[in-house]
């Protein structure tokens, strides 16, 4: 068992500095009772990634991470022959063709390693929508039955069942057979309530005003029709912007100084100062 | 169907709704296979079934894997698992357990026989504060109580919620609510005040129609009210028919679509990576296994560069599909190098510049209709428009092109110049017609749709699925 409760996910998590909602206690809860990999998509910036790391914290699990990109293949994600030993061993024993298919050559990648793991294990398969459709087909096996078959060797079935969690910017739409075996947690922009704690939590020394104001300005931006509305991490480091040119008010000048530091398309920068009425950028 | 509570549901009814509530989903479209809908019932057995928050996030958690889904699962959420039921016997589960209940019969004792003034004080105090508070829905479910009573036929009384919105008014507290938070008009926090208030209004209104939904369904039905409430996902509403709220919603959704569409393109020039054989890069690798070409590397295929000529028709008939078609081929001229794009009414006109990478999108699409020069009659007419184009902007259709035509193929009874398109789809590399109006509805009336679509394939788009599923296919 990971979790006993949804309530006790809030408050773990939060000892670990991840502020969590219903909607996310609840799914990371169920995600652990049921055994089953946690989904979770969502704009870039909005903590999924976070989210894995929070748990495997909150837990004392170890995590085992897998970036997905495009021409990801199975050598890199699941397991691969090591063929200069097998080479080798083959050159010095000429009765070696058997046994060159064991342990012994096996090089382990992240989602074996993570399936042969004694301990608790979390593991993070992040920006799996960046990855080419095939390896969906890949995940498949392990995230239903938690196993791997390797040809050679037969079927590796996982001694501990690990956390998984998935995590999609949603650039493509995942399989419909993949989101099937998964639980699904839509992450989005939080509340200006929710944006203000944890601003509060990430930022120490940040005067709660001007947490306040951060949160409201941000959920203000986000209204607009931006190419890319900012994210909480930007949210964050705004804030430590202004904690380090000591601003202990947040009025249009400054914010018209720092918008960059949120906003990193010039016509959003444009967009926002003439919306917001912002003094014009020099 | 008389709502039950929950706390005191046995383990039957609790099967039986949960098996009512996926059926009605499925009804409103939502894709819940069995296996779905068995890890549910599973989630049910470990939480606290009490708790309605963790319920909903339960069931969503399960069931709804795609955001576009939620608010068609809030709504019916609300319906099959209601807060509170009206006869007063059911204490609401989300309130605060610690809160003293004789405190709360007196202030909803108190909300039945105050005056409107005072309401709309409280109101307004309500809406000062997060509306995540109980108290917030406890007052909202009042009101509908107090207003929301309506006469609809002789004998028949129903439920809306307007009346409990025109006695209130909550739009005319703005002033008095900006009063209160803000020391001095103007600038930056007055566009932040109001926003936060606009947005906690239409969480009040949100409330209202909630409960609103929630009585009715007590007294006909929930199979009911469900099927006339419940509107289809944002990717699956028709264009022609989309409200204004519904559009700036739609906007949101091009870039991510524009992202989607640009990866999928690129990963197809990737597929069938078969390209000659690089042989330096092959013998480089066979070192690491002792000189044995054990992988042989290829080289990579020469990428095809699509080019994209775009005909848009901006008439008023189907402004809001241009609207969105513009939209969208603003957001494709950042993800590829060679994008032109062509308005026309009646007349047509190159609108490129206009929508050059950097500039603002809403004033491209406002310039666009005073600057450009489309409109002659204010009546669209195909045939000319194909005739213009041919005679003034032919270089921009070439063997790399793909054209792309988005209209609704209603000439006006005018003639359609069947061979000037002819031509000039005959000279690009593909063309496609894009018809925002359902197939049914093609050759009625002015329509010449099956006379074009012999010229150019022509494919029904009537909502940003159907434009998705399309974009697949395009080479």
């Amino acid at each position: 068992m990971w979790f006993a409760s949804p309530d006790e996910v809030r408050e773990r998590l939060a000892a670990v500095d991840y502020l969590a909602d219903d909607g996310i206690t609840t799914s990371v809860f169920l995600a652990g009772a049921l055994g089953k990999p946690l989904l979770t998509e969502g704009p870039a910036g909005v903590g999924k990634t976070q989210l894995a790391k929070a748990v495997a914290a909150a837990t004392g699990a170890r995590l085992i991470r897998l970036q997905c990109y495009e021409g990801l293949d199975e050598a890199r994600a699941l397991y691969e022959w090591n063929y200069k030993k097998q080479l080798l061993r083959i050159q010095a024993d000429d009765d070696a063709w058997d046994d060159i298919f064991s342990e012994e050559f096996l090089l382990e990648r992240p989602l074996l390693k993570a399936i042969r793991s004694d301990e608790p294990t979390v593991l993070l398969i992040d920006e799996t929508d960046k990855a080419d459709v095939e390896v969906e087909g890949l995940l498949l096996e392990i995230l239903s039955d938690y196993q791997i078959t390797i040809p050679e060797l037969g079927t590796i079935v996982a001694a501990r069942t690990p956390y998984v969690v998935l995590t999609s910017n949603a650039t493509r739409e995942l399989s419909e057979a993949l989101k099937r075996r998964c639980l699904y947690l839509h992450l989005d922009y939080p509340t200006p309530e929710r944006e203000r704690d944890i601003v509060l939590a990430q930022v120490p020394g940040l005067p709660a005003s001007i947490a306040e104001q951060l949160a409201r300005t941000v959920a203000a931006l986000r209204v607009l029709e931006l190419k890319k509305s900012p994210s909480i991490a930007e949210t964050i480091d705004w804030a430590r912007t202004l904690l380090a040119l000591g601003r202990t008010e947040l009025d249009e000048t400054v914010i018209g100084q720092t918008l960059g530091v949120v906003l990193k398309h010039n016509s959003d920068q444009a967009r926002a100062a003439k919306e917001l009425g912002l003094p014009a950028r020099s | 169907m008389k709502p039950v509570m929950k706390t005191v549901m046995t383990r039957e009814s609790l099967v039986d709704r949960h098996l009512g509530f996926v059926q009605a989903l499925r009804e409103a479209g939502l894709p819940v296979s069995l296996a779905e809908g068995l890890d549910a019932a599973g989630a049910l057995t470990v939480i606290d079934l009490a708790d309605r928050n963790t319920l909903r996030e339960a069931y969503a958690a399960t069931l709804v894997k795609r955001p576009s889904y939620r608010p068609g699962f809030d709504m019916l959420f609300d319906l099959w698992f209601p807060p509170v039921i009206s006869d007063g016997t059911g204490a609401d589960p989300d309130a605060d357990p610690d809160r003293d209940t004789g405190e709360r019969r007196d202030r909803a004792a108190d909300l039945e026989h105050a005056e409107i003034p005072e309401l709309r004080d409280r109101l307004a105090d309500l809406l000062m504060d997060d509306p995540d508070d109980p108290a917030f829905r406890e007052f909202a479910r009042a009101m509908v109580e107090r207003f929301g009573r309506v006469q609809a036929a002789a004998g028949r009384q129903s439920w809306f919620s307007f009346a409990v919105i025109r006695a209130l008014s909550p739009e005319t507290l703005t002033a008095r609510l900006l009063g209160r938070m803000l020391t001095e008009r103007g600038g930056l926090p007055e566009k932040i005040a109001r926003q936060r208030i606009s947005r906690n209004i239409a969480r009040f209104q949100e409330e209202v129609a909630t409960d609103v939904r929630r009585r009715i369904a007590e007294e006909s039905g929930i199979e009911k009210i469900a099927r006339s409430t419940v509107k289809p996902p944002i990717d699956r509403i028709d264009f022609l028919r989309v409200t204004k709220a519904e559009l700036a919603q739609l906007r949101r959704e091009v870039y991510p679509l524009a992202r989607r569409l640009a990866t999928r393109l690129t990963i197809r020039n990737r597929l069938g990576r078969r390209g000659r054989l690089d042989f330096r890069r092959t013998v480089r690798a066979s070192l690491s296994t002792g000189g044995v070409p054990l992988t042989t590397r290829l080289r990579p295929k020469r990428p095809h560069k699509p080019e994209l000529v775009v005909l848009c028709d901006a008439s008023d008939s189907v402004s809001t599909f241009s609207h969105f078609t513009l939209l969208l081929t603003f957001a494709l001229r950042e993800q590829f190098t060679k994008v032109r794009a062509f308005a026309f009414v009646d007349t047509v006109d190159e609108i490129t510049k206009m929508f050059a990478p950097g500039t603002d999108v809403i004033d491209a699409i406002s310039r666009m209709a005073q600057e450009a020069d489309i409109t002659r009659f204010g009546r669209t007419n195909y045939g000319n428009v194909f005739e213009r184009f041919a005679e003034r902007y032919a270089d921009a259709v070439g063997p790399k092109t793909s054209l792309l035509i988005l209209g609704d193929a209603r000439s006006n009874y005018q003639a359609p110049a069947l061979d000037t398109l002819k031509r000039i789809a005959g000279r690009a590399r593909h063309a496609y017609w894009l018809n925002p109006e359902p197939r049914a509805q093609w050759d009625t009336g002015d329509s010449v749709a099956t006379g074009y679509g012999s010229v150019v394939p022509m494919y029904e788009c009537r909502n940003v699925a159907q434009l998705a599923e399309f974009i697949e296919t395009l080479k």
